[in-house]
């Protein structure tokens, strides 16, 4: 047994570090440490970065353009690249349908779609819940009905991250109402252009406007962007699930945090004429989140090992999303309860990347309540904290 | 032992729970909390009709003498609807320091005025870097001719920008943090040398950074004692967050019953959530955090009028549950909403934004928590 990397591994660390150290645009950077809203075009930049350097999808396998690194290498990298004030990368194409179609899909499918992602040619949203389907998926009720080479599709999707970006929407349909729930399921591709589609932003509590509901209203879809068998969508939607594990957790951006928090903690004051870092009390608290993060940071190094070692990993990933996401929000909490007072300013403006009045209080006081008011949501999304330890009592411990 | 309101708290009770049902609903409150004031001057008109304003004021001063139980029975009626009139900074701080401290000449010009609705105020007590510690003070106020020239930067002053005076404590002698040479005092909101900069909070309310630039003020703005209000400081913080936690008591018991419900409605897998253990036991947890969040409460309004020790005590104990049980049905009535509860739209948002904004004001759970320790 060795904690510790090869040197091979050591040195590919060095590459990684030196290439987002060197290549990361600094109004990005800037963006990313200060709080400010990331844009579009900063994400596609970034992606095009990575992209360029053969880094952008380090699961996919070479022939697709993956750059067949081991499971250490891959954990490198996520590690390397969270823990660095970059943009997160936006999943549904690199991690989510993009895996979907070069294992599901056919070799038209592949050619075109494949190195759109890759380009960033195409942005991708999810289709997946609707206002009547949120953790009971499976009663999803977007229909799509067979006319000619066509389908049309009816329904309305809805906590649709980006789709005022989307180009695409990756999308579960109901095909069949005959037969049961889950094999009724299909999965298509859907062109966000196409006549009938309906985009409209919902304000989150955190004033954020991230997510949308999609209306789909006769959209017409070539049936050429059926992915797969009709019928099947079911268990490519669960293949897909369970494809990123990997950064679930989210262990590097949520060290990085912590030493944000400690910074913050050394600039506060205590009140009794030391700084917030002297008080014992936060410092236990602080300590406590540490070592909760240590804790999921070693389960996931094992569950690494155990998926080297060729053993497929399981329902543990539920495990993963279930911690990784309460330590993010204990992050976001104890943020808060630093900057004291200066967690009440609100200035909607400051977020923007022109606004360049005085903040009012410390900057880092501004985004400290938004945010943990906007992480509340991680609890809630990618299968609800309780959905997942439904499936642990169920697939891990057969209860 | 005798829990039940007065005749006349009942119906003050009763007046304002209509109040806000018929006229304080949602989207009301929405509108208010963007309109330019962030609140209605006609409702604090109809507040003082009410006479609301007056309640918790002596007869002799113009009020209508009741005491902290009417003020409860006010909080927490706005606690239901997030009342954004400035009702906390007017009529619980300032005018409470006021009536408890002020001279017969301040409490003649002041609370007859504020009964009346005609003057708004705030309490201008933190600064930048005193995180919750009252005494740690670097606004100073210098003895110049028979009055004082103030300087110093408040912080997150609530009701500064309709606030007609400002209480403003400063030091006139002893070092930042020291016990002595803290002493309060009425300055003019539109005094020469006073500034503000104004915001909107997370909580959908109004507050200020408040800049004195060598603000010039007479011996009659003096607030008590020279050099001696500290006491008197703490007394009208203690008052101030008995009065948030019964706030905090109502803004709970709509989250509770919103959820409540619809854990009853919203269907999945072929049934109410609500069937399902694991949510029925996050439920019940929601129910016992409100019921010792309000037990809480009322044990504090009826210890703060005793002697300073007691007082003290009585309310750290009441702010820490008040802290953790806002925490946590504010957090469990977003999650037991899913992706609803994260909406803007809905109002569960709007509640547990105030609750968590409560937790911070006037010393936050762990502040307090130590406080009572260390008593």
């Amino acid at each position: 047994m060795d904690l510790a990397f090869t040197a091979e591994e050591r040195a590919f660390q060095e590459d990684v570090r030196s290439f987002i150290r060197d290549n990361l645009p600094d109004d990005i950077r800037h963006k990313v440490e200060t709080g400010k809203t990331v844009e579009k075009d900063d994400y596609v930049r970034w992606q095009r970065i990575l992209n360029g350097r053969g880094w952008l999808v380090p699961n996919w396998p070479t022939e697709y353009g993956g750059p067949g690194w081991t499971a250490a290498q891959k954990y490198i990298f996520a590690t390397e690249l969270g823990a660095s004030p970059s943009p997160r990368l936006i999943p549904f194409g690199t991690s989510m349908v993009g895996p979907v179609i070069y294992t599901f899909g056919n070799a038209e499918q592949k050619a075109h779609y494949l190195p759109r992602i890759l380009s960033s040619e195409d942005w991708w949203c999810q289709g997946y819940s609707e206002p009547g389907a949120g953790s009971d998926l499976a009663s999803l009720k977007t229909r799509a009905v067979r006319d000619g080479d066509h389908y049309v599709v009816n329904g309305s999707k809805t906590w649709t991250t980006l789709a005022q970006y989307a180009d695409m929407m990756f999308c579960l349909v109901r095909t069949d109402s005959e037969v049961k729930p889950q094999q009724g399921i299909s999965f298509i591709l859907i062109d966000m252009n196409s006549p009938g589609i309906d985009v409209r932003p919902i304000v989150t509590i955190d004033g954020g406007r991230e997510i949308n509901t999609v209306f789909l209203d006769d959209v017409r879809v070539p049936a050429e962007n059926l992915i797969g068998e009709e019928g099947k969508g079911w268990t490519y939607a669960k293949f897909l699930l369970g494809h990123e594990r990997m950064n679930i957790a989210g262990v590097p951006t949520s060290k990085r945090k912590i030493a944000d928090i400690k910074d913050i903690a050394r600039a506060e004051a205590d009140g009794a004429g030391g700084a917030l870092m002297d008080d014992m009390t936060f410092r236990r608290k602080l300590a406590e989140t540490e070592i909760k993060l240590q804790a999921l940071e070693y389960a996931e190094l094992r569950m690494l090992a155990a998926e080297s070692a060729g053993k497929a990993p399981g329902a543990e990933a539920s495990l993963l999303k279930i911690r990784g996401t309460e330590v993010q929000q204990a992050i976001t909490e104890l943020t808060m309860e630093a900057v004291g007072y200066y967690a009440n300013p609100y200035v909607a403006e400051s977020f923007q990347a022109g606004w360049n009045e005085d903040p009012i209080g410390p900057a880092y006081a501004g985004p400290a309540a938004p945010v943990y008011f906007n992480w509340r949501k991680s609890s809630i999304y990618g299968g609800s904290n309780e959905i997942q330890r439904n499936i642990i009592a169920k697939m891990v411990l057969g209860l | 032992m005798d829990f039940n309101f007065t005749s006349e708290q009942q119906l003050l009770q009763e007046s304002v729970e209509r109040f806000i049902q018929d006229e304080y609903d949602f989207d009301t409150r929405r509108k208010l909390a963007g309109s330019d004031d962030g609140f209605s001057r006609d409702n604090w008109a109809k507040f003082a009709e009410l006479g609301w304003l007056g309640v918790s004021f002596s007869e002799d001063d113009g009020g209508f003498g009741g005491g902290p139980v009417d003020t409860m029975i006010v909080m927490e009626a706005f606690g239901k609807g997030l009342v954004t009139e400035p009702y906390l900074p007017t009529v619980v701080l300032a005018g409470g320091l006021v009536s408890r401290h002020g001279s017969d000449a301040q409490k003649a010009d002041i609370i007859p005025r504020i009964v009346e609705g005609e003057l708004m105020m705030a309490f201008a007590f933190a600064e930048p870097h005193g995180r919750f510690n009252l005494a740690d003070l670097h606004t100073t106020a210098t003895a110049d001719g028979g009055g004082y020239v103030i300087s110093g930067h408040k912080a997150v002053v609530y009701g500064a920008a309709c606030a007609g005076k400002i209480i403003v404590s400063a030091r006139t002698g002893g070092d930042v943090r020291d016990s002595d040479g803290v002493s309060l005092f009425i300055v003019d909101g539109d005094a020469d040398g006073l500034s503000r900069r104004d915001y909107r909070t997370v909580d959908g309310l109004r507050a200020s950074e408040v800049t004195l630039d060598n603000v010039r003020v007479g011996a009659d703005a003096v607030l008590g004692p020279v050099g001696g209000a500290l006491p008197l400081i703490e007394e009208a913080i203690d008052y101030g967050t008995v009065a948030v936690c019964a706030e905090a008591v109502g803004a709970m018991k709509v989250l509770h019953d919103a959820t409540h419900e619809y854990l009853k409605t919203r269907q999945q897998f072929g049934q109410p959530i609500g069937k399902f253990q694991v949510l029925q036991h996050r439920m019940v947890d929601m129910f016992i955090n409100y019921e010792e969040a309000k037990s809480m409460a009322l044990m504090a309004t009826l210890r703060v009028d005793d002697e300073p020790a007691v007082r003290a005590q009585a309310v750290s104990a009441a702010k820490v549950q008040i802290g953790k049980s806002g925490r946590f049905v504010g957090q469990e009535s977003v999650q037991l909403h899913g992706g609803m509860g994260m909406t803007d739209e809905l109002n569960v948002g709007s509640y547990f934004k105030r609750l968590t904004m409560i937790e911070v004001l006037f010393g936050n759970t762990d502040y307090h928590l130590n406080k009572y320790a260390a008593a």
